[in-house]
Parts: structure tokens; sequence; C-alpha cells
């Protein structure tokens, strides 16, 4: 009884009206909770005593750092679930994701430039978070090209689904490397943030970001689902259904 | 009662929106063959890879003994020799080195045994030159001499015939005959149909 | 043909069917290969036909000293600027080098069908797996390794035991280069030009191979002990080997299907 829901999550007309009706219940509260993020962070926040204002671009650098890695986890988990279980739905969950993670992690490669710069006068220095950043991207690119060198959908699914699993695999032993060659290179790498001694009025807006942005990917990635059912699916019968209806 | 050794249920698989196979169902007992026969890219090379195991089918199953292959996908392997299009064969190597690895890998081969088989196909004369400066019917002897060295119950064959003379496609013949009268199976792909002297056989007709 | 009446397994009944008779009698005995005998024979298959084509050999090792070549001429030949940039010429070439020899270790097996046959053999597609990846990095690996003391001779390292160092170093480093590239290679297999996509699939998973190599290359030029990132390429080396092939027959399997 208790996996029928899971089974009927692997129907795609049932996804495809369940995607419809949870986009809102998402999408809403995202645009709600981002506003007040940026409210309380750009306007209420006060100014941070060593980076006076510069800093505040944190409030939307480090949800975007947050989402790129959990969107990617997210992505290794729906491409395994595919793999083992063979679920359709489950594929196309992990390709949905991955244009969404790609730009989260392009927002926070752009957005730690930006800080940088006036920051510490340089727009790249090789620390090991951008550094493990970039190579997340690269990652993210991997895949999707994977996906399109790949004509044939159920092939492309079940080979990018195993470069995601080996990927997130690699994840941490690769931030571990880059860290490992930061410290032989430089002093303890640039702290953005001391996250510990933040002022509750500098971490609330954060949170509230944090939190804007999780429902702000399920929305996108709800959106972006509903388009792949539809692609992949496009000669079956409820389809026709669906869009006459 | 015949024990029915090879049992498929209800086969449906879709390659992107085309529905290959829809609802394939039937049993070979031992010592039976099948013809499956259709026009091009009516599903007969998708069928074999799917009895395989190489593809995993939509729907149904296949069973092997009773079992469903996919519990142990490689006792199964080890009970059946697949011969696709192209024989397998490495060009760089020789006709006899090439069995030496390919059946080697499954079974212990001696050194006998392998000359008698290239014998056999009439390959003894040429089987120490490289493949890559053979002719296809001579790759399809070698292939064919590969096969009856594996002892296996259960032969997949796509296009078994193919660049073979009338006297290959006897051999062919014979080789079949052989392994039907050891009680073992035959499942074959043919445009053609296969030769006379292999006999009882069924035709499976696919329809595009 | 009478059947036996009771449910037969495939092993029985492939002995039965010796036993109905047939040209071969029960002279020959179907003893099954073992997994061992048939990784041996799966290593010693591709090492025959790497040597039956010996110019392929050569490539990487040409192209390897080729980039090699490139640092002086596009930077300065001085000796002093060369031996502080000759650990990242040596890894790059190494694994640029690397690279393009992943191309001959399944493309040729998945054209004539002998990669189907290793899946359809009822050995463990794993370990086979890992015989070809084990004789690729000893056609590929072990020559750069030899090379790279050479090369960096060119580079104005002189010292022995910097030169033993970076043997080892290039030697144990290439090992997990081979097996994440070989996971990269069965992913690609069948898509046309995937020598970009290749690249682009396998650089990010072997930047911690390079890193602890490079290091442990710059300590061997310096005379330091290397034995902290060598170390750790010995671990990256051992995960390799326990998880790539698994996923390299993996990825063999869905290019099947």
């Amino acid at each position: 009884m208790a996996w029928t829901w899971f089974h009927r999550l692997a129907s795609p007309p049932h996804v495809y009206a369940l995607a419809a009706r949870l986009t809102p219940w998402f999408a809403w509260p995202a645009a709600l909770l981002i506003a007040a993020g940026l409210w309380g962070g750009l306007v209420l926040a006060p100014p941070d005593y060593q980076q006076g204002d510069g800093f505040r671009i944190l409030y939307v650098h480090a949800p975007s750092a947050w989402m790129s890695l959990m969107v990617y986890t997210t992505m290794a988990i729906a491409a395994a679930v595919g793999l083992i279980w063979r679920m359709k739905v489950a594929h196309a969950v992990a390709a949905s994701c991955a244009p969404i993670g790609a730009s989260f992690t392009f927002a926070a490669l752009v957005t730690g430039a930006l800080w940088g710069e006036p920051m510490w006068g340089t727009y790249w220095e090789w620390d090991p978070r951008m550094t493990s950043e970039l190579v997340l991207l690269f990652l993210y690119l991997g895949y999707m090209g994977l996906r399109a060198g790949i004509e044939d959908t159920q092939r492309a699914d079940r080979a990018s689904a195993l470069l995601a699993v080996v990927g997130v695999v690699n994840v941490p032993i690769i931030h571990y490397s880059v860290t490992w060659w930061n410290s032989l290179h430089q002093a303890p790498s640039v702290m953005r943030i001391g996250k510990p001694s933040m002022p509750a009025a500098m971490l609330a807006p954060l949170l509230l970001m944090l939190l804007g942005f999780t429902l702000l990917f399920v929305a996108l990635l709800l959106v972006r689902l509903r388009g792949e059912v539809l692609a992949r699916e496009r000669a079956a019968s409820w389809i026709r259904e669906v869009v006459s209806g | 009662m015949p024990v029915e050794q090879l049992e498929v249920e209800n086969l449906h698989l879709w390659r992107g929106e085309r529905h290959v196979l829809r609802g394939l169902r039937f049993a070979l007992a031992r010592g039976a063959c099948l013809e499956v026969c259709g026009a091009n890219g009516s599903g007969k090379t998708t069928l074999l890879r799917t009895l395989c195991g190489l593809i995993y089918p939509e729907e149904g199953r296949v069973l092997w003994n009773g079992e469903d292959v996919q519990r142990d996908l490689r006792a199964f392997h080890a009970a059946l020799a697949y011969l696709g299009h192209e024989p397998p064969l490495k060009a760089d190597l020789t006709a006899r080195e090439n069995l030496h690895y390919w059946i080697g890998v499954r079974r212990r081969l001696g050194e006998e045994e392998l000359s008698r088989a290239l014998a056999r196909v009439g390959a003894s004369s040429w089987c120490g030159r490289r493949v890559r400066t053979l002719s296809a019917g001579q790759r399809r002897r070698v292939a064919l001499a590969g096969l009856a060295l594996l002892h296996v119950p259960l032969w997949l064959l796509d296009e078994p015939t193919t660049n073979l003379d009338g006297e290959g496609r006897e051999l062919v013949g014979t080789l079949l005959s052989e392994q039907l009268g050891r009680g073992g199976m035959v499942i074959a792909a043919v445009h053609q149909g296969l030769p006379a002297s292999v006999s009882p056989v069924t035709r499976l007709e696919l329809a595009a | 043909m009478s059947s036996t009446g009771s449910p037969v397994t495939p092993l029985v009944a492939m002995v039965d069917s010796a036993r109905l008779g047939g040209p071969h009698g029960l002279a020959e005995a179907m003893q099954p290969a073992s997994a061992l005998e048939a990784a041996r024979l799966a290593l010693l298959r591709d090492l025959q036909l790497a040597f039956r084509k010996r110019g392929q050999l050569l490539q990487p090792l040409a192209f390897f000293v080729m980039v090699a070549l490139l640092f002086p001429l596009a930077v300065s030949p001085e000796p002093a600027r060369l031996r502080e940039l000759a650990p990242a010429v040596l890894w790059i070439g190494a694994l640029l080098a690397s690279l393009l020899a992943l191309e001959f270790l399944f493309r040729d097996d998945a054209y004539d069908g002998t990669l189907e046959q290793y899946a359809l053999s009822g050995q463990s597609l794993t370990s086979l797996m890992f015989a070809k990846t084990l004789a690729h990095w000893l056609l590929t690996g072990v020559p750069l390794a030899l090379m790279a003391p050479v090369v960096a001779m060119s580079l104005g390292v002189v010292a022995a035991p910097a030169l033993a160092g970076i043997v080892l170093a290039v030697g144990v480093g290439t090992v997990p280069l081979s097996l994440i590239g070989s996971i990269g290679a069965a992913l690609t297999l069948g898509i046309k030009r995937s020598g970009t996509l290749l690249s682009l699939l396998t650089l990010p998973l072997s930047l911690p191979a390079l890193i602890f190599g490079a290091r442990a290359t710059q300590l061997a030029i310096h005379g330091a002990p290397l034995l902290a990132p060598l170390e750790l390429l010995g671990a990256l080396a051992v995960l390799g080997i326990t998880l790539a092939p698994i996923a390299a027959a993996a990825a063999v399997r869905i290019s099947l299907e």
C-alpha cells in the first residue's frame, strides 16, 4: 500500500497533471521568500564591519552555490532511481534538473567574481570553493553534452544517469583534492563571510533566500518536467487527450 | 511431457517510439528450431538481442528452464551462443588466435579440438592468416567453427548463411542439424529460409 | 528426441548434450573457464593486438614528447624556468596523451562485435573490463612513466633520485587516469567524433590525480620526500581499481542495449 504512490509517480500522465497542480504552490512562496530575503539582505541588514555594503552580494551568491550542489545531488538521485528501477519519469526529472543546476552554478561563479573584484581586487583567485564550483559547472556541461551526443533517448538517459552517479561520487574527492592543493600554495582560503559570527539580522535574510531558492528550484523543475514529459511521450495517446481537452 | 527449455511471455519492446515487439509469446523445447522471418526492420535482430538479455523489454519475460533469465543473466549467457550480423573476429589476429581467445574466455579449449573444428569448416589451409585478409565467407566459416566449439544448448543466430556459397550453406545445415540432434535449440533470424536439411522448423513471422 | 523428463540446469544440459552424442563425443569435457583465466585471456589478447599494430602504440608517446616540446618554445629555454614548469608539462602531457589513447580501448571491440561477446560470455564483465583497462595502462601509462624522465631531463631535471621519483609518480598516477578514462570511453561508445566530449567528461574527474601527481613530481624535482602525495595517488588508484571497472561494465551494457 505504501508503494502505490511510488508506482503512480512512474506514470507520465499522472506526473504531468501533478506537476501542473503543484507548481503554483512552490512558485508563489518562492517569489515571496526571495523578495523578503532580498529586502532583508539589501536594505535591512547592517553593513559588514569589514566589507561595508559589498558583502550583500552574498545573498545571491551563497544560495546559488548551495543550490548548485543540491541540484546535482537531486539529479544524481533521480538518475540512480531511473537506472535501478528503470523509471522513465526519474530520467525525465534528472534531465530537467541539469540546466537549472548549471544556471545556479553559473550564477554562483559570476556573483563570486563580482564580489571579489571590489573586495579583493581580482575577479578570480582560485580559492578552493570557487575552483570546485567551476569544476561542478564542467560536470554539468559534461552531463548535458553526453545527453545531447546520444540520439536514442533511452540510451542517453541511462548513459547520462551513470555519469551523474559517477560524478556525485567524485565531487567530494575533487573538492578535497582542490582544497589540499590550495592549502599548499597560499594562506588559509579566503572566507567570504565568517558564518558562525554572523548577527541574526544578517543571517535571517540569508536563510530566507536559501529557502526561497530551494522552492524556486522545485517550481522550475516542475515546469521543465512537464515539458520533458510532453516531449518524451509525444506519440502516446494520453497526450492527444490532454492537448485537445 | 517434454520439458520446455526456453519460454517467452508477453514480450513488449519499444525502440524510441516504435512498438517493435508486441506481446510476443512462444516456447521452445529441446531439439527444436525456430526460424524468425520478416522484412528488413521488422525487429528480427531486436528480438534476438532481447532474448539474449542484451535489451531489456518494457514488459514480459524470457524464461530459461522456468526461471526468469534476469535473475541470473550470467548463467543464462553461459548456456547460449549469439552470432550477430558480423562475425565477432579481430581483424589483426589469425582465425586460430581469434577462436583461441573467443572460446577460451568461456571454456577450456585444447589445440587439437581447435584444429579439428577449423578443419571441419574447411579453414585448415588459411587459418594462420590474419582475418583482415580473409573474405566475408571465410570469416563466416570461422564464426561457425567457434559456434560449434562452444558446446552450448541454445544458439541464437542472426542470418547465419550470409556470404556463404552453396557448400557453406550445407555446412550450416549440418551444424544446425547436429545441434538439434544433441537436444540443443536454435533460433535463427533469416531472410530466405534455412537450409532444407534442418528440421523440424517452426516459423515465426514478424510484421513490420 | 527423448527428454530426460526432469528440470535440468543449464550446466547439466550442456553435459547432457555431450552425452547424447555428436561428433565431439566425451573426449573434450566442457570445463567452463575460471574468471581469472578469462581475465588473463582478455589481457593477453589486447596486448597481442597492440603489438600487431605497433605504430599505434607509439602515437601517445610521440604526442607526449611533442607537448613537452611546446612549452620551452612557448615560454623560454631557461633551465631554471623550465625546471619550475616541469611538473606541469609532464602531467598535462601525460594526461592529454592518456586521453588520446583511450580511443583505442573499446572502439574496435565495439565495431567488430567482440565487446558484445564479452558481455555474453557468462563471465563477469567487470573483471573483463578490469583486464582491458590493465592492458591499456600497461600499453600507455607505463611507457609514459618511462618516457617522463627523458622529457624531464630535457626540461633541466638531472638528479637521479628526482628522475626515479618522476617515474614513480607518473607510473602510479596514470593508473587512476586509465581507470577513469575507461568509464568515459565506455559511456561515449558509438558517438561519432566523441574526442572532445570524452575529454570534457574525463578531465574534471581526473583533476585529483593531476593535483596529487603534479605535487609528487614537484617534490621529487626539489629532492623532497614525496610520500604524502604518492600515498594519495595510491589511494585514488585503489579506489579506481575497485569501482571503475564496475562502472565501465555498466556503461558497456548500456551501450549494447
